[in-house]
């Protein structure tokens, strides 16, 4: 563990540079502060790029007022039905798979089609099977984490090791119970070190297909924004994904500290 | 009387899954029998499918010609009759050590409470009360393999296999180990096959040692009786006359073996 001073002096930095960068928005866009050198007019700057207060008043208005947790509230159902469906299948469909070695010959040059397509394309599809509400975003998000997680399922299931298969066996175990209690878990350890990966873009999924064409979250708001070019709130709309990403990951690492504590991590002695 | 365990004339080849042409016999024409409640070591040079016959055995591998009986009845699938300590760490790492310890009660569909409360039982009687909530990867090498031990004879199997269970603890803990499982198996006598390449350890613990050729097509070229008394101390038991005098019997015989073992896998 780092002590406390030094985490303190750290988080300093930290918040020092995040001022830093908001200064220099702000001196550099809003007019009459330092001369226009690249524009011939001082109005396009904040123009192009926003103004940091405007931004920010933005988004004061948006938590005071209320408008933003309709929104929000849209956008998380979405990243969480598509988070959670697409484990699922993911899941479900890696382990047969992995266990299934035939099935698993014919499926691989679909497999290897459908990830490498670029799948953002399939919006317009889901669009027109699911509509413009919340069904097509949360498809979206499945087809992206459905891969993560797939692969790393079918991983997880081929590399359990052959000792501890035949432990299992010889305890008594029978195929059923093999997979309950030695393919799911060793498959779900991979599923956890990707979670990051699969919660993101869950999240990815949710807010293009809100971009694409919908009537709320938070990608319908920044759309709307661009559409009438107010800069600031596309900018606000920015930040406040952000944020939400951000605290998302937090939620993310703590649920996998919790699963994954059979697992070594480096560096666990006390420091007395 | 019926032997806990016969393995009757035993052949294995493995074929090469590239070319079907290639073939290596691991185990030839073997045959070995376990009484009830004996203790034979195997012993044989590094590589000479030793692990292989352990394996057919445990009903995990199926022999190429022979037949396996147990308690006189013909082994068909796993040997739900034995008990099988790996020679590396076969503990499930995603289970702490109670919950590893009770697997096999889980599996045969034991009520959780009179699981927990047996492996606590078992815990203990290996000396790891207080651990159970650890997972292994918390644990020394050699607190794992005294979980693994108490995870296979909690479920009381008539028969032990064990594959060189010892090998890769120091010696210390090793010793250590060799008298607490002859003590628990004097406690119940149930059949062990022990494998080992180290014919001290195979002395130490057995009743009778078994000596495997070098590979290919291993087959036994010699058996002998273990007269010294019980209970023993593993320690104890090297510095006798008579352990000398059978370490070096076995040993003349064994040593051309060994030569001839270390002289192929040098080519």
């Amino acid at each position: 563990m780092r002590n406390n001073g030094n985490n303190l002096a750290l988080r300093f930095w930290q918040v020092l540079v995040l001022v830093g960068m908001f200064v220099a928005w702000h001196v550099l866009t809003v007019p009459g502060i330092v001369p226009p050198f690249y524009f011939d007019d001082p109005h396009k700057a904040p123009f192009f790029f926003g103004e940091p207060l405007k931004v920010l008043s933005r988004i004061w208005d948006w938590f005071i007022g209320g408008d933003i947790y309709r929104h929000l509230g849209v956008t998380l159902i979405e990243t969480l039905l598509a988070f959670v469906i697409g484990t699922v299948f993911g899941v479900a469909i890696g382990i047969w798979l992995a266990l299934a070695p035939m099935a698993s010959a014919i499926c691989d040059p679909y497999v290897k089609a459908l990830n490498a397509m670029p799948r953002v394309i399939l919006a317009p599809i889901f669009f027109v099977w699911f509509g413009l509400g919340m069904a097509s975003k949360v498809a979206l998000g499945v087809t992206l984490v459905f891969f993560i997680v797939f692969f790393n399922v079918y991983q997880g299931v081929r590399e359990v090791s052959p000792v501890v298969l035949a432990n299992a066996r010889m305890l008594g175990a029978s195929r059923g119970q093999l997979l309950r209690y030695v393919y799911l878990p060793s498959a779900m350890s991979w599923v956890f070190a990707s979670l990051h990966n699969s919660v993101g873009l869950a999240f990815v999924g949710a807010v293009v297909g809100e971009y694409l064409g919908s009537s709320e979250g938070v990608g319908y708001l920044i759309h709307q924004a661009e559409g009438v070019f107010d800069i600031n709130t596309v900018f606000a709309g920015i930040l406040v994904l952000t944020g939400f990403a951000l605290a998302l990951d937090m939620v993310v690492t703590l649920v996998e500290r919790k699963l994954l504590v059979w697992q070594p991590r480096g560096g666990e002695t006390e420091r007395i | 009387m019926t032997p806990a365990l016969a393995l009757e004339r035993i052949t294995c080849t493995f074929v090469s899954r590239q070319d079907r042409a290639k073939r290596y016999t691991a185990v030839k024409e073997t045959t070995l029998v376990v009484a009830p409640g004996e203790f034979v070591s195997v012993v044989g040079p590094t590589g000479c499918g030793k692990t292989t016959l352990l394996n057919i055995a445990a009903g995990l591998l199926q022999p190429s010609a022979g037949a396996v009986r147990v308690l006189g009845e013909l082994l068909v699938g796993t040997n739900t009759k034995a008990g099988y300590l790996f020679q590396s760490d076969a503990l499930m790492p995603w289970r702490n050590a109670i919950d590893n310890v009770t697997a096999g009660l889980e599996f045969r569909g034991i009520a959780r409470e009179a699981a927990r409360a047996q492996g606590e039982e078992w815990l203990k009687r290996v000396g790891l009360s207080g651990f159970g909530d650890r997972y292994p990867h918390q644990l020394s090498g050699g607190m794992r393999k005294r979980i693994a031990l108490a995870q296979t004879l909690i479920l009381s199997p008539q028969i032990l296999l064990m594959d060189e269970p010892f090998a890769a603890l120091d010696i210390q803990t090793r010793q250590l180990m060799e008298n607490e499982l002859l003590e628990l198996w004097s406690a119940d006598r149930k059949s062990v096959v022990f494998i080992t390449h180290d014919l001290e350890e195979a002395i130490a613990l057995a009743d009778r040692v078994v000596v495997l050729s070098a590979g290919p097509a291993t087959h036994p070229i010699g058996e002998y009786r273990i007269d010294l008394s019980r209970p023993r101390d593993v320690a104890e038991v090297r510095l006798t006359p008579r352990f000398l005098e059978l370490h070096t019997e076995i040993w003349h015989a064994m040593k051309d073996e060994v030569l001839k073992g270390y002289a192929q896998q040098r080519q």
